[in-house]
């Protein structure tokens, strides 16, 4: 005889488990909320409230005079200069670096030779260094490079080609030793210059998957030229972040329109032209 | 010679006008790109800017190291790290309650939406977000906080709809037909299917919070970010040089706590 279903009392089998559980979140997470300050009364505050009611209630509508527009045009192109120049910038440094990385060229690793321990140690000394070039976020770069160059794109480009260099130079290495490397090897056997081994061995097997990587990175590059005028480091950013500080609500929703369809294009761009190269 | 051999030809000898053209047109683009912003970094490379350089350089160093100042980089190392952890917590919920309309389960007029919504969260980026909660809710790590929740929220909604559309409807099915309400159908049917995936792309906004999260300070809104900011504008570059140690101590040690993640989970999986 099976009890009517009445009978059973509907329990939860999992229940201990998602207590012990619950209980671990808030004992985890409550000193953490402390760190963060988080305060969600704080968005009330009737002197914050205000700020935020002006400020958000300038965003209607946009500043769209000729004058302004004009100014923000000019950051854009700006804005996409910076971004293009950078990428090319890390290209060079990229290209380099990823080749001394990459293992399908070594020669050492072939047969015993003698400079496998020096080519390890320069391998090793390489990477080191593309590990700190982005490790260290790229506004960060910026911010140290202002400092140097003084405002303006100069140091958002150079932040942006030795950030986006180390990446690169990473993911180069990667994709030369992903790849099919058995023609190189052969040319470095038969006694070809690694140069040579990697024109003719590996280049035009995997000459589109590193291109279409930096187009890709030129894209997030956009983004980041944007990002980086909050230092100074010139661009679209750059002119944001001096409408904020003023309060200018209309000059801040047009900038944050035009970013948006910056990161469009780009995007459409980008897809554009790796589709081009496939 | 037919025209068809000539082209075979062509294609044999690797030649396409296409290609060269669009190569062409880039080297065009990067060129003017250098014209435009009329970059000179020849003069990078004489004597007396490399002088300035290294004593740039040499400015920064050595860190100051001293146990005090260590302190203040653990506690902003820490403060860091919470903002990271709270903002993408937050993220995640708010994202599995906008999931909710932008999966279609509550009608198409709300699903067109909430994507609309959710893609104007994750438009804008952290940075712009972290300069907009400065205003709204004051200096500090809460508005680094919120930064980081808005765009993430765009994002993690955007996953968590598209894995709420992947899930098989079986098992909610079953359960309905039993007789269950919709919303424990949910809870005990489809949620615990797609909780595995929810947490994978947390834990990965999370990795990328972090990052975000040591820079949003140049804004004011707390954490290391703030405190490089501040000791770069007082010129303490010794200070400056240890807080950017820390910065890239904390990004290496969470890319290699993730590769270690993920190395254990394709042996557990495969």
């Amino acid at each position: 005889m099976s009890p009517s279903p009445t009978q059973v009392p509907l329990r939860d089998p999992d229940a201990p488990r998602r207590a012990t559980w619950a209980l671990v979140a808030v004992v985890v997470l409550w000193p953490l909320l402390l760190v963060a300050e988080f305060r969600p009364a704080d968005l009330f505050d009737a002197r914050n409230l205000k700020v935020m009611s002006d400020f958000l209630g300038q965003f209607l509508p946009p500043n769209l005079s000729g004058e302004f527009l004009g100014l923000a045009l000019k950051a854009t192109v700006e804005t996409l200069a910076m971004a293009t120049a950078g990428t090319a910038l890390a290209m060079l440094l990229a290209a380099p670096l990823g080749l001394a990385l990459s293992h399908s060229l070594s020669i050492s690793r072939i047969g015993p030779g003698p400079g496998r321990g020096v080519g390890e140690a320069l391998r090793a000394l390489a990477r080191l260094v593309l590990l700190v070039l982005r490790g260290i976020p790229e506004i960060v770069w910026a911010l140290l490079l202002v400092r140097a160059f003084g405002l303006g794109p100069a140091a958002g480009v150079l932040a942006i080609a030795v950030t986006y260099g180390g990446m690169l130079g990473k993911v180069y290495s990667e994709i030369l030793e992903s790849g099919d490397t058995r023609p190189a090897r052969v040319l470095l056997e038969s006694g070809s210059g690694r140069l040579m081994a990697f024109f003719y061995g590996l280049l035009p097997g995997s000459a589109q998957e590193l291109a279409s990587y930096t187009v890709y990175r030129w894209e997030c590059a956009v983004r980041a030229s944007v990002i980086m005028g909050f230092v100074g480091a010139g661009g679209l950013g750059q002119l944001m972040d001096q409408s904020m500080k003023m309060l200018n609500g209309g000059e801040v929703s047009t900038i944050l329109i035009i970013f948006l369809l910056l990161v469009l294009l780009a995007d459409a761009i980008s897809s554009a032209v790796r589709k081009t190269l496939a | 010679m037919s025209s068809a051999t000539l082209s075979e030809r062509r294609a044999a000898l690797g030649f396409c006008v296409y290609c060269w053209g669009t190569i062409a047109g880039l080297i065009a683009v990067v060129w003017a790109s250098f014209a435009y912003l009329s970059l000179d970094f020849s003069r990078l490379f004489t004597l007396e800017s490399g002088h300035y350089m290294f004593e740039f350089v040499a400015r920064f160093f050595p860190p100051d190291l001293s146990a005090g100042f260590l302190q203040r980089i653990a506690k902003g190392t820490l403060e860091t790290l919470a903002i990271s952890a709270v903002g993408t917590l937050v993220a995640a919920l708010a994202g599995l309650v906008l999931a909710l309309p932008a999966s279609g389960r509550l009608g198409p007029g709300l699903k067109a939406l909430t994507r609309v919504f959710l893609n104007a969260l994750r438009s804008v980026p952290e940075l712009v977000w972290a300069a907009l909660m400065v205003l709204a809710a004051g200096l500090g790590p809460f508005a680094g906080t919120l930064a980081l929740a808005l765009h993430t929220s765009g994002v993690l909604g955007r996953l968590f709809a598209e894995s709420l559309e992947n899930a098989p409807p079986e098992p909610a099915r079953s359960l309905l037909d039993s007789g269950a309400a919709p919303s424990l159908a949910f809870v005990y049917a489809t949620l615990p299917l797609i909780t595995p995936q929810l947490i994978a792309y947390s834990l990965y906004r999370w990795e990328m919070n972090i990052r975000m999260a040591t820079v949003l300070g140049f804004v004011g809104a707390g954490g290391l970010g703030q405190m490089l900011y501040y000791e770069l504008s007082l010129l303490h570059e010794p200070q400056a040089c240890t807080v950017i140690a820390a910065m890239l101590a904390l990004v290496v040690v969470v890319d290699a706590v993730s590769a270690w993640v993920r190395r254990c989970q394709m042996r557990v999986g495969g």
